[in-house]
């Protein structure tokens, strides 16, 4: 499905972003402070950070939801100015469009593109067995359950063939097994169709699970960069490996010291 | 050992309880007028009602029309005056709520002719109409379109904005949006709004008919008033009670049948 690819190519450029919100004309809420981050082709980038870190506020500058106050997001060298469908989002809460079917969510997006019928069809079905809910085409989300709902969340990302996902804390409302399975489930799924993946979280299990890359933001406002951990580790990964307990001990270590 | 079903049972006295009252209540009611507690020029008593109800099946005088003529007219009025606040205000809301111009030129408009009641406007309507039966839909019309607008309009703010975001990030048109996300959002208000307006409608119809009719079931009302027949008055008012029911039962049998489609 997808062309060829060129690892090692950057494909978002943060530079150097300052984000302040104005809130009610007067308090200035600082929330990233310079943040600078390339993120490569096809690299798995995990933004680890604890609760109001403004982890969540630098995947909406680069999805151009929010505009940065300084600093600019490229991506393939371009300037970002606003969303397109080139960004995939996939969003904390399950945000599916409670009227449509799975396939009619799944095909939204290509359908708001004027995809014709038959070929956006094609397009969702392939997603839709890709994240392995073959035979709930015609269910609605309520009919599903919170991973079968994400696992749409990503699905429907995916129909609109994006370069980058945008990944903001996806199965940060499952509970925890559910949730070591879908882990599983986007490592298969990134390994079947690999794409660009910022995925945003504040679990450490599940950065070190998943990423290539670990990019720490420190525990308060205004959000920093933190540490930047490489993972090595062979896929798929364990989480009783003894080299991904250690890392994870790091980890844990290190960020005690920042909060 | 399985258990035993147990089923709770009503008391018979206590399902019986609503039946005693309505007797209770009509029995007082008949005695009242028999005793000439109440002399029969300020009251009738049920079982002259119910005469009366029978008579006018097949009697035009004294007012100029049997009573299934009085309740057609009523209830054609109304349908015609709902279903034009249905057509004008559901799409005016919808629009309202999602694109800034139209907002910007209805809402003064709106909200300048919003706290008018629809009775207020008779006495104009009588210029423009007459008392026929354009006038009474345009009051009903007037009364009607007030929830279909709100609840539209409401129902399309309400439309969650991380859902309108990522419309945005698929590269979807502001006309898109409001298509595929906002008027969905907006639906089960939309629902709410056909029960409120037509109660109001409904309402509406009768002050209408109250001023400003030859025919219809106000009519009716009105000129057992002024014959100063107490039967009169009090059959328009039950018939006006029980159509109100009918109408209101078959409007939820479809609205059931209409989500019955739509909801998840």
């Amino acid at each position: 499905m997808k062309d060829e690819t060129h690892p090692g190519q950057t494909k978002i450029v943060c530079e150097d972003i300052t984000k302040i919100f104005i809130q009610k004309g007067k308090q200035r809420v600082h929330v990233l402070d310079h943040i600078s981050l390339d993120v490569k082709e096809n690299e798995f980038v995990v933004i680890l950070g604890p609760g109001q870190s403004g982890k969540s506020t630098l995947l909406r500058i680069i999805a151009g939801l929010e505009t940065p106050t300084e600093g600019r997001v490229l991506l393939d060298g371009r300037e970002v100015e606003g969303p397109g469908p080139d960004r995939g989002l996939v969003f904390q809460g399950y945000m599916l469009f409670a009227w449509k079917t799975v396939m009619g969510n799944v095909e939204m997006g290509p359908k708001l593109r004027g995809v014709p019928k038959n070929e956006r069809r094609e397009i969702a079905a392939h997603y839709i067995h890709l994240v392995g809910l073959d035979g709930f085409e015609n269910h609605y989300p309520h009919q599903l359950s919170g991973g079968m709902k994400q696992r749409v969340g990503i699905a429907r990302a995916y129909a609109n063939n994006p370069q980058v996902m945008l990944l903001d804390e996806p199965f940060g409302q499952l509970d925890a097994q559910t949730r070591y399975f879908m882990e599983k489930e986007t490592a298969r799924i990134w390994e079947t169709e690999k794409r660009t993946i910022l995925f945003v979280t504040n679990n450490i299990d599940e950065a070190i699970y998943l990423a290539d890359r670990i990019v720490t933001m420190v525990g308060k406002l205004p959000g920093r960069m933190d540490v930047v951990y490489n993972v090595d580790l062979p896929r798929p990964r364990e989480h009783t490996d003894m080299a991904f307990l250690k890392l994870r001990h790091e980890i844990t270590e290190a960020s005690e010291l920042t909060l | 050992m399985a258990y035993e079903q147990v089923k709770v049972k009503t008391p018979l006295i206590l399902r019986l309880l609503p039946v005693l009252s309505v007797l209770a209540f009509f029995g007082a009611w008949q005695m009242v007028v028999d005793r000439e507690i109440v002399p029969s020029t300020m009251l009738a008593s049920p079982i002259q009602i119910f005469q009366l109800f029978l008579v006018k099946w097949t009697e035009v005088n004294p007012d100029g029309a049997l009573l299934s003529q009085h309740i057609w007219t009523s209830v054609q009025e109304a349908f015609a005056g709902y279903l034009l606040a249905l057509l004008v205000g559901i799409p005016l809301g919808l629009a309202m709520g999602w694109f800034v111009v139209v907002e910007g030129l209805g809402r003064p408009i709106f909200e300048m002719i919003r706290p008018i009641p629809p009775v207020a406007w008779i006495p104009l309507v009588i210029f423009w109409f007459g008392i026929g039966i354009s006038g009474k839909i345009f009051i009903i019309w007037i009364g009607g379109i007030v929830p279909c607008v709100i609840n539209s309009y409401e129902g399309v703010r309400m439309t969650n904005p991380t859902l309108v975001q990522m419309a945005r990030t698929y590269g979807a048109t502001d006309w898109q949006i409001f298509k595929q996300i906002c008027i969905p959002s907006a639906l089960p208000m939309v629902f709410g709004a056909l029960q409120i307006a037509l109660a109001l409608c409904w309402t509406n119809l009768v002050a209408a008919e109250l001023l400003a009719a030859d025919r219809g079931l106000g009519f009716l009302i009105t000129m057992g008033r002024k014959l100063a027949l107490p039967d009169m008055v009090l059959l328009g008012m039950i018939m006006i009670g029980l159509t109100g029911v009918v109408i209101g039962i078959i409007i939820n049998y479809f609205e059931k049948k209409l989500l019955a489609g739509i909801r998840r």
